[in-house]
């Protein structure tokens, strides 16, 4: 389970906040013009990465304030948190665990948790 | 060779110490060349190389895998089957895999230990009791068995059960007769051995890095054991396939989490039949060895861990000991977590794409199990014809852009 540390309140327990999903989507612009296939993009696909992730929270159960986070999925680890308005970090200032697409760290996985 | 097995191979390599079995199938190098590769050694995608090599005649193809057989969700669900999904395409496709697992053991010559005990979905509240009686009519018309069962015939059914001293109350179920369970490592086991007899190379330890493609036509997969050309190639990774079509510049609708159960130290024979609560959140059969196996639900954020967070567990378990209080004391063995991959409409999408000779078989999200064979025989038929099958027509890619869905969130069981 995740201690998330919200930018207003501090460190709470994850049971505290609720997940919001991929952070910095934007809609399309002149969406009047654009074709089905590509709105269709925007309303139903993600990014799903194993390993460095953008996503949101909301902490629901506290401030009720919302906030990005860069976590991996490949270790659940927080890397980072952010308001809303801050600036995005940059990709290459994580360090990626994960050498192949589907492949596994080194630790933190299901199958690796306890492996040193 | 075929391998037989009867209670007469059993009683002769009994006899020998079980130290003459032989090997289920081989184990190859890779060739330079497959006409088929499929990504993802589980149920299903060593279902569709069987069917691959069965029913379209196909001859020269691999299976290759991260890990060992059957050791991603096939080893990790809660083997539930039903088809009492609530529209046309998808008890159809839930319905032609039911069918085919009522003959599977005799199929395959392999005991997959398929259990028709039936399945209960139970009601709550006044909610739940409309919309399940909607999906028990739907499930009728398709001739699905289904029926409504009351308070009074749950109680019947599961003696254990407390229905009325809870906060939401069991006020009745549906009940499907046909449905039930299957052992789940068998079920890997059986295609793969019957598939490896028809000359499909089973490769272990072997991961795909990326797809390759050209001019959108697809070369071939480059793994761990280096390049493999093959003119199609069949998707078929849960959790991972999102992150294999990226590498083929394809984005797929899907989100991969985990997804946790449980089991329980084994206990004599208490709960015969397999009871389903959405609401409440906690599903529950009993393994032949006697473990209650108790299905979680998903995290709520995304996650490649196969482990989730311990808030998951905790409510599953409070409501399996507010429904069944004589479990309170029990002591559970483990506890894991499978990566699923999750659609928007909780359907899962067996399709082609873009490039040609690259399909996907992905999304089954919470559910997959019970539609193994069906899937694998759907995606058998799309990649040997290059078109859907009927069956799985409704389940392409195309929705998402035209808006035709398929919403099963409400059949799916697994709130997401």
């Amino acid at each position: 389970m995740l201690i998330i540390d919200c930018p207003y309140c501090g460190p709470r327990d994850q049971l505290e906040f609720s997940n919001g999903g991929e952070a910095h989507v934007k809609r399309p612009d002149g969406s009047a013009d654009i074709g089905d296939r590509e709105w269709g993009e925007y309303v139903f696909i993600r990014a799903n990465p194993k390993g460095i992730f953008y996503e949101r929270w909301v902490h629901s159960h506290g401030c009720r304030k919302w906030f990005n986070c860069v976590r991996d999925t490949s270790t659940d680890e927080i890397l980072k948190i952010y308001k809303i308005d801050e600036e995005r970090p940059k990709l290459d200032s994580f360090k990626n665990n994960v050498k192949t697409p589907s492949g596994e760290p080194n630790l933190g996985s299901g199958n690796f948790t306890v492996k040193k | 060779m075929k391998k037989k097995y009867s209670i007469f191979s059993i009683a002769k390599n009994a006899l020998k110490g079980h130290k003459d079995w032989p090997k289920m199938w081989r184990s190859p190098e890779p060739r330079e060349f497959y006409d088929v590769i499929i990504i993802g050694g589980g149920g299903h995608g060593l279902g569709t190389a069987y069917y691959l090599a069965k029913e379209h005649g196909l001859k020269n193809i691999a299976v290759i895998e991260k890990g060992w057989l059957g050791g991603g969700n096939t080893g990790r669900n809660t083997t539930i089957i039903r088809s009492n999904y609530l529209w046309d395409d998808s008890a159809h496709l839930y319905e032609h895999s039911l069918k085919l697992w009522e003959n599977l053991s005799t199929e395959l010559n392999y005991n997959v230990m398929f259990s028709q005990r039936g399945v209960m979905n139970l009601a709550h509240n006044e909610h739940d009791i409309k919309e399940i009686k909607r999906r028990v009519s739907a499930n009728n018309l398709n001739g699905i068995d289904s029926l409504w069962l009351s308070k009074e015939e749950i109680q019947k059914k599961v003696p254990i059960m407390n229905t009325d001293n809870l906060r939401y109350p069991v006020l009745g179920a549906s009940y499907q007769p046909r449905g039930g369970t299957a052992r789940h490592d068998a079920v890997a086991w059986g295609f793969a051995m019957r598939a490896d007899e028809m000359g499909v190379d089973i490769i272990q330890n072997c991961e795909a890095h990326q797809i390759k493609t050209k001019n959108g036509k697809i070369e071939g997969v480059e793994t761990s054991k280096g390049f493999i050309r093959a003119n199609k190639v069949g998707v078929v990774a849960s959790g991972h396939t999102g992150v294999l079509a990226e590498t083929a510049g394809i984005r797929l609708p899907l989100q991969s989490k985990p997804l946790q159960a449980l089991v329980s130290e084994p206990i004599k024979p208490i709960i015969d039949t397999v009871v389903m609560s959405s609401a409440v959140h906690a599903y529950v059969s009993q393994s032949d060895k006697g473990e209650l196996v108790i299905g979680a639900g998903t995290d709520s954020y995304n996650s490649f861990t196969q482990r989730g967070g311990f808030n998951i567990i905790e409510e599953t378990v409070r409501a399996m000991v507010e429904l069944y209080p004589v479990f309170g004391k029990m002591k559970m063995l483990r506890q894991w977590g499978g990566i699923v991959d999750i659609c928007p409409d909780a359907s899962p999408i067996i399709s082609k794409c873009d490039v040609e000779g690259l399909f996907f078989n992905c999304g089954w999200g919470t559910g997959g199990f019970k539609a193994t064979p069906g899937s694998a025989n759907v995606f058998a038929h799309t990649i040997a014809k290059n078109e859907a099958h009927k069956i799985n027509s409704a389940f392409n890619l195309d929705r998402f852009a035209s808006g035709k869905l398929v919403d099963e969130h409400g059949a799916a069981a697994v709130a997401h």
